[in-house]
């Protein structure tokens, strides 16, 4: 009898995975190019994964299949793109991708969303050829990732480059006489934001800036209050936060209920997304953030155009174009190995330059792709680049003219 | 040991052996398979010696394992250690920890404990958080080591025989007797003399040894060590549900819980993973409906029926 359980269990599991074989038989009509991504639909990355990535692949893929597919062994092939849910679980990811390469057979991978996910999924990646071109893992660790994994990809930047993008921004306001000497710095206590607050102290006490206030506070924080206060009674010249998507809104909102009058303002990773610039309006006026874009060129405004179009949603203004253009990169380096050939595709990657919406991306030694905006700065809607790596297209940040 | 005993072992012997085998099988999907259910067989195989006889849920798991693959993220990654040299730390260090806890806690009667636990992981990850942002900073805790998936696998497997071992050893020592004793009736317990408090103490710390050491081996399948990936208390659930589904008053209980589970689990994620959570708790709905007792609980009513 425990046997009849068991076979219950296993032909339940053999049905639904029977009825999964069938939708997707009946999906296919041609031949396509099958190309795998795992997401985290669900979990504590969701939401950065909803805003950054899902849009453009679905952008990108549509964008391939209206004008016929790709361009491979001399015929003309659409891509099917095919999702697991990895519940933000690095061992559910870990399987995802693993039947993804081994069950699925998918013919590319495209790059998940996180440091974390990342690293944690490019052993798999290297083990079977998969070019892993990866935009949401920002790490100083490139040259030594790189070198174990060959075929892995980096385009949106170190943790150094980062924080120096806020120095030279700084910087820059300094010598134009709009700010002083004297910062505020607070950082949300988790992984990401201690990494930065502690490369920023050195880089900043460097430039010659004194740090007058320096505090943390937990994540997840449900009070941010004391923290701006604090930041306020220091009088400082400039604001910087290195925050979480919810304590960067919880942080602006704060700092424009206590008034915090400072010339340069800036908050971390979210202050990029369209959502802050609706929550807030014209409020955020001047606010400096991780990211920034060249709103200015014509790939810029095509491919803002058509995300707006066929996914109804404001492309962000800094990792979107950057995961898009990673997309291009897949996109015309099969098209220029012509034929689905990993192996080739890697070395295709490392030895071509490519045509971008970011402009021509290449990538140096160490798979490294120096060319990011670092700094961004909200002026009339737009969130535009004030600091860059390699990219030499920001504009100088203004002083911001209090919280109107 | 009688025969029946001898039965078993023979058994446990042929079924390690089968495992150990798999990496040499597969080597992709089912060896990625296998690595998760053995992750899971170890913790939820560990959590029921403690919470087996005592009837105790202990909502720590996730907090234990954290504590073995934060200290190995950061001590490989900021201290230049070796992984083995932090995968012996680490354990260590979660047993003084499930020691201190464990006399704080297991003197409360069982509603208390289970609020602690649960909010135990959370507890340890801002500790954790909050050394680093005043002492220590963080650079990243990576974890990049050689080892496959297969060299992960093997240990995991060792470890899960090491469980299985220490929890034969465990059932047939006083202690073992004293904690079914403690199970059943703690005041009885208490009146033949046992010392209660150590006893569930002694187990809990055995659960929390092995539960930093499965995290500890996690953690360069991982690469990367993210507090708030490791200290999850989702882990802890699903330690808790495996083991319950197999059923937590025998020892192999929760190895016939984890491998339907898992199976059952990656056919969920395949068939419709746009909505994997729904599906998940619709099983577990059906899970406590049909089969209240676990696996073992349904097979040894039905072959007690038999028998009649």
């Amino acid at each position: 009898m425990n046997r009849r359980t068991i076979m219950v269990s296993f032909s339940s599991a053999l049905l639904a995975a029977g009825i999964a074989g069938l939708t997707a038989a009946s999906v296919i009509a041609a031949d396509p190019i099958k190309i795998g991504v795992v997401s985290h639909l669900t979990g504590p990355l969701a939401g950065g994964e909803a805003v950054t990535h899902t849009p453009n692949i679905e952008l990108w893929a549509k964008q391939i299949n209206d004008r016929g597919g790709l361009k491979v062994d001399g015929e003309q092939r659409p891509v099917e793109i095919i999702t697991y849910d990895d519940k933000t679980d690095p061992a559910e990811h870990i399987k995802a991708v693993q039947r993804l390469a081994t069950q699925d057979e998918v013919d590319y991978m495209l790059s998940p969303y996180g440091t974390g996910f990342n690293i944690a999924a490019a052993p798999i990646y290297a083990k079977y050829n998969y070019p892993l071109v990866a935009v949401s893992a920002i790490t100083d660790k490139i040259p030594e990732l790189s070198k174990r994994f060959p075929n892995m990809f980096f385009t949106l930047g170190t943790t150094s480059g980062f924080v120096e993008g806020v120095r030279d921004t700084l910087v820059t306001m300094r010598d134009a006489g709009t700010i002083g000497n004297k910062i505020a710095m607070v950082n949300v206590a988790d992984a990401f934001g201690i990494e930065l607050a502690d490369t920023a102290r050195p880089i900043l006490t460097e430039a010659g800036f004194e740090i007058v206030y320096d505090k943390s506070y937990p994540l997840g924080t449900p009070d941010i209050s004391p923290v701006v206060k604090g930041a306020k009674a220091s009088e400082p010249d400039a604001f910087v936060a290195w925050s979480y998507p919810p304590d960067t809104f919880a942080l602006t909102e704060q700092a424009i209920i206590e008034d915090l009058d400072v010339k340069a303002f800036y908050t971390a990773v979210a202050t990029c997304f369209p959502a802050y610039a609706d929550k807030f309006g014209a409020k955020i006026e001047g606010n400096l953030g991780a990211g920034g874009i060249n709103p200015d060129t014509p790939a810029m405004q095509a491919y803002r155009k058509a995300h707006k179009e066929v996914t109804g949603k404001e492309a962000d203004y800094w990792a979107s174009a950057t995961y898009y253009a990673s997309l291009q990169v897949l996109e015309q380096a099969i098209e220029g190995v012509g034929s689905v050939d990993r192996e080739a595709t890697i070395d295709y990657i490392k030895n071509n330059s490519f045509d971008t919406v970011l402009g021509t991306i290449s990538f140096d030694e160490n798979n490294n792709s120096e060319r990011y905006w670092s700094v961004g700065q909200w002026r009339d809607g737009v969130f535009r680049a004030v600091a860059d790596t390699g990219m030499g297209d920001s504009v100088p940040a203004v002083a911001k003219e209090g919280w109107n | 040991m009688n025969s029946g005993e001898m039965k078993f072992l023979v058994i446990g012997v042929v079924l390690a052996l089968g495992a150990a085998s798999i990496p040499i099988v597969s080597d992709g999907y089912w060896l990625s398979i296998a690595t998760t259910a053995m992750m899971y067989i170890a913790l939820s195989t560990s959590w029921t010696l403690f919470s087996g006889p005592t009837h105790l849920i202990a909502l720590s798991t996730g907090a234990f394992f954290g504590i073995g693959g934060y200290l190995v993220g950061s001590g490989m990654s900021d201290y230049d250690q070796s992984f083995w040299l932090m995968a012996i730390i680490a354990p260590v260090v979660a047993t003084i920890l499930a020691m201190l806890i464990g006399l704080a806690t297991l003197r409360l009667s069982g509603v208390y404990f289970v609020i602690f636990t649960l909010g135990l992981a959370e507890m340890i990850r801002n500790l954790v958080s909050w050394v680093q942002n005043n002492f220590l900073g963080s650079r990243g805790l990576y974890v990049l080591t050689d080892f496959t998936e297969a060299h992960i696998y093997w240990m995991l497997l060792s470890v899960a025989t090491i469980v299985f071992l220490a929890g034969w050893l465990i059932n047939r020592s006083r202690l073992g007797f004293a904690l079914r004793i403690i199970g059943n009736d703690e005041q009885v317990a208490r009146h033949v003399g046992i010392n209660t408090a150590w006893s569930k103490v002694i187990l809990f710390m055995t659960t929390g040894f092995f539960a930093a050491l499965v995290g500890a081996i996690v953690a360069p399948r991982y690469s990367y060590i993210e507090p708030n990936v490791v200290f999850s208390p989702q882990l802890s659930f699903l330690v808790v549900i495996m083991a319950l589904l197999g059923g937590i008053h025998r020892l192999w209980g929760p190895l016939v819980g984890v491998i339907p589970f898992t199976l059952i689990w990656e056919a969920i994620s395949i068939s419709f993973p746009n909505s994997t959570t729904l599906f998940l708790g619709l099983s577990f709905l059906l899970i406590v409906y049909f089969i209240p007792n676990g696996f073992v609980g349904l097979f040894e009513n039905l072959t007690g029926r038999m028998r009649k």
